[in-house]
């Protein structure tokens, strides 16, 4: 065990996949002789060649569609966007081409590919910059879904990614790349389609994924003083969704606070207040809250931009109005 | 076949030159009776008939090893049906039948066989052009030999993915040979309408890519282009730009009548008047490889195959309905 940072766990996932399968290479905008954007790729064109390790020219629907055909020939191509904002030119190769292609062939072409970069607002890189694509890339049938919060879960849901045989999305987090916690050596794997509770509690449930795990667990130790016990359940995967683990938390609890990064309108917590009223009803002893990004483009000025993504704050006052304490 | 002996190259040649007139007559018999079986409510959907355009897939395949790729727009039935798929595959699967070449989930649009280096029909204008790169891509990565041909039709050549796709097989140098079926139309737009630069060829210089301009009505012309780009992929690994000069007799799609309104009836029948069909048997003929009797005989057998697909696509079951939820994802 050794505590890296969520970016060296994330190269550490690619190099020990590199390192396991010839056929798993890396491709996109300056994975190589920049050592990555964000240098999640430090040192992989150094150890695995260029022919590995593939600098794209800025064109993501090209090399988007370059790796569908890659993995349609029999490679497993990890497709790496300098941000998932970008990878919206990208969307006709990963809905049209990489989701459907098991399907439309009859089950004959297999389509093993991970489409991952950074998703999500930073900090104050405005509107074109700052946004959160979960809830559209989960909506799509033959795509799964997983939104690592931690340095182990990125280095355990990345190395089930590239070993998956389906397109994979993997939305990491910029604003995470900087963060530390213990992560495994070696095979640590993390299965696609389980959350996890990261802290146990009893009165209300806050789900969550990604950056807004943070986000849960600061507004659990604020909810603790005001004598309030908050379980915090990862989601961790989007697509499949681990019905089960929300179920079991919420008939614990009672009560439910969904938290994203997304805009609210057909958001991912949408989809897990859908399941918890038709599955939980009986159980719930409060409607679900929602804490979202507000209902508009990210602005660039900090004070606005502060109130506009979700916060522990927003997130305890929820909590509070679940409680009926407010 | 005359009696007279002839040289070992020449009858090697005879054979090819007879075995793609039979091609080229099993796509034109096949979509004919597709159109039947469309106006009898059979074939549902979309369906783009390929007459008119026999000699560029017959031409260009002819070039091929069997274990290379393939790739297509949507109107990829002749490319399908020469790649390898049985015509009761392919018109099972317009038929939307379980016995289907995709299982009755892709349809006219989405025929797939992979085991034959088929890799679909997609039906996004230019959307498979970076596909047909992938492949490439992915025989370099694998020095496995095998190249790829990617067909796409004129229209496709004003997307970006055309561009960005072109660009990056010149980059990487990716043994992937792209074929332009330029037919003169996208839908009901003639192509000088919408492009600024209309010899399509053109566009090679600017990704420093070996390109020429064939003549789609001649299905002799067409093979040897692409083999000249075939050898160019094997050997050199480079890729390639062709543009096919070629013509569509009939509507783009069912709901297109004959000539519509974006053409003149004389200019169908005068591109009628080039039928590649037409001109090779002429040729052969000429050549003393085959008479009308032998012609007459091939067209009844022809005839007899795609009539024996119908038949099979229209006793073929339905999917069950369980494979709805089948081939999302895999294991």
């Amino acid at each position: 065990m050794a505590t890296l940072t969520y970016r060296d766990a994330l190269n550490q996932a690619l190099r020990e996949e590199m390192q396991r399968d010839p056929n798993v290479f890396l491709m996109g905008e300056e994975v190589g002789v920049y050592q990555g954007a964000y240098k999640v790729s430090r040192g992989l064109l150094e150890e695995f060649g260029p022919q590995r390790v593939v600098d794209s020219p800025i064109a993501e629907l090209g090399f988007a569609g370059i790796g569908v055909g890659a993995a349609m020939g029999g490679l497993r191509p990890v497709i790496e966007f300098m941000t998932w904002n970008f990878a919206l030119l990208a969307l006709d190769q990963i809905v049209n081409s990489a989701a459907k292609m098991l399907y439309m062939s009859g089950g004959q072409i297999p389509m093993p590919i991970v489409f991952r970069g950074p998703n999500g607002a930073a900090l104050q890189l405005a509107s074109q910059h700052s946004q959160a694509w979960e809830s559209w890339v989960s909506h799509i049938p033959g795509l799964k879904v997983v939104a690592p919060a931690t340095p182990a879960d990125a280095k355990g849901l990345l190395k089930s990614a590239i070993r998956d045989n389906n397109p994979v999305i993997v939305l990491e987090g910029e604003m995470l790349y900087n963060q530390k916690g213990d992560v495994p050596d070696g095979e640590h794997i993390v299965p696609i389609g389980q959350a996890e509770v990261k802290r146990a509690g009893n009165d209300v449930t806050l789900i969550c994924h990604s950056k807004t795990l943070t986000v849960a667990q600061k507004a659990a130790e604020q909810l603790a003083e005001q004598n309030v016990s908050a379980e915090v359940l990862d989601l961790r995967s989007l697509r499949p969704l681990d019905e089960t683990a929300i179920l079991e938390s919420v008939k614990k609890t009672n009560r439910a606070v969904v938290v994203e990064e997304g805009w609210p309108h057909a958001g991912i917590g949408a989809q897990v207040v859908d399941l918890i009223q038709r599955d939980a009803f009986d159980d719930l002893d409060a409607p679900v809250q929602r804490v979202t990004q507000a209902d508009v483009p990210m602005p660039y000025n900090k004070l606005l931009e502060r109130a506009a993504k979700a916060s522990p704050e927003k997130v305890v006052a929820a909590a509070r109005r679940v409680l009926y304490l407010e | 076949m005359t009696a007279t002996a002839r040289a070992p190259k020449d009858t090697a040649q005879a054979e090819l030159h007879l075995r793609m007139l039979r091609q080229m007559l099993l796509i034109r018999r096949f979509e004919e009776k597709a159109a039947e079986a469309y106006a009898l409510g059979k074939i549902g959907g979309f369906c783009h008939l390929y007459i008119g355009q026999e000699a560029v897939a017959v031409g260009a395949l002819a070039a091929l090893k069997p274990e290379d790729y393939v790739i297509c727009s949507y109107r990829e039935h002749g490319q399908a049906l020469i790649k390898g798929i049985s015509a009761r595959a392919v018109m099972a699967e317009l038929f939307g039948k379980a016995t289907g070449c995709s299982k009755g989930k892709g349809g006219s649009m989405h025929l797939f066989d992979a085991k034959q280096g088929f890799m679909g029909g997609h039906g996004i204008v230019g959307g498979h052009i970076p596909l047909g790169a992938g492949l490439a891509f992915a025989s370099k990565y694998q020095n496995n030999g095998k190249v790829c041909v990617c067909f796409f039709g004129e229209a496709a050549v004003n997307i970006g993915a055309f561009h960005e796709t072109l660009n990056m097989a010149s980059v990487w140098k990716l043994p992937v040979i792209f074929i332009c079926e330029n037919n003169r139309y996208g839908m009901g737009t003639a192509f000088e309408r919408v492009a600024a630069v209309t010899d399509i060829v053109e566009h090679a210089c600017s990704y420093d890519m070996a390109a020429e301009l064939v003549d789609g009505m001649n299905v002799l012309t067409v093979h040897d282009a692409t083999r000249r780009a075939v050898e160019r992929a094997r050997k050199h690994s480079h890729p390639t730009l062709l543009e096919v000069r070629t013509y569509r007799f009939m509507g783009h799609s069912m709901s297109d009548p004959l000539h519509g309104v974006y053409r003149t009836k004389d200019e169908v029948e005068e591109q009628k008047a080039r039928d590649p069909i037409t001109q090779l048997a002429a040729k052969l003929k000429d050549e003393g490889v085959i008479d009308q009797a032998a012609l007459d005989a091939l067209d009844a057998e022809i005839h007899a195959e795609v009539e024996d697909a119908v038949k099979f696509a229209d006793e073929s079951p339905d999917p069950e309905p369980g494979e709805l939820f089948t081939d999302l994802l895999v294991d």
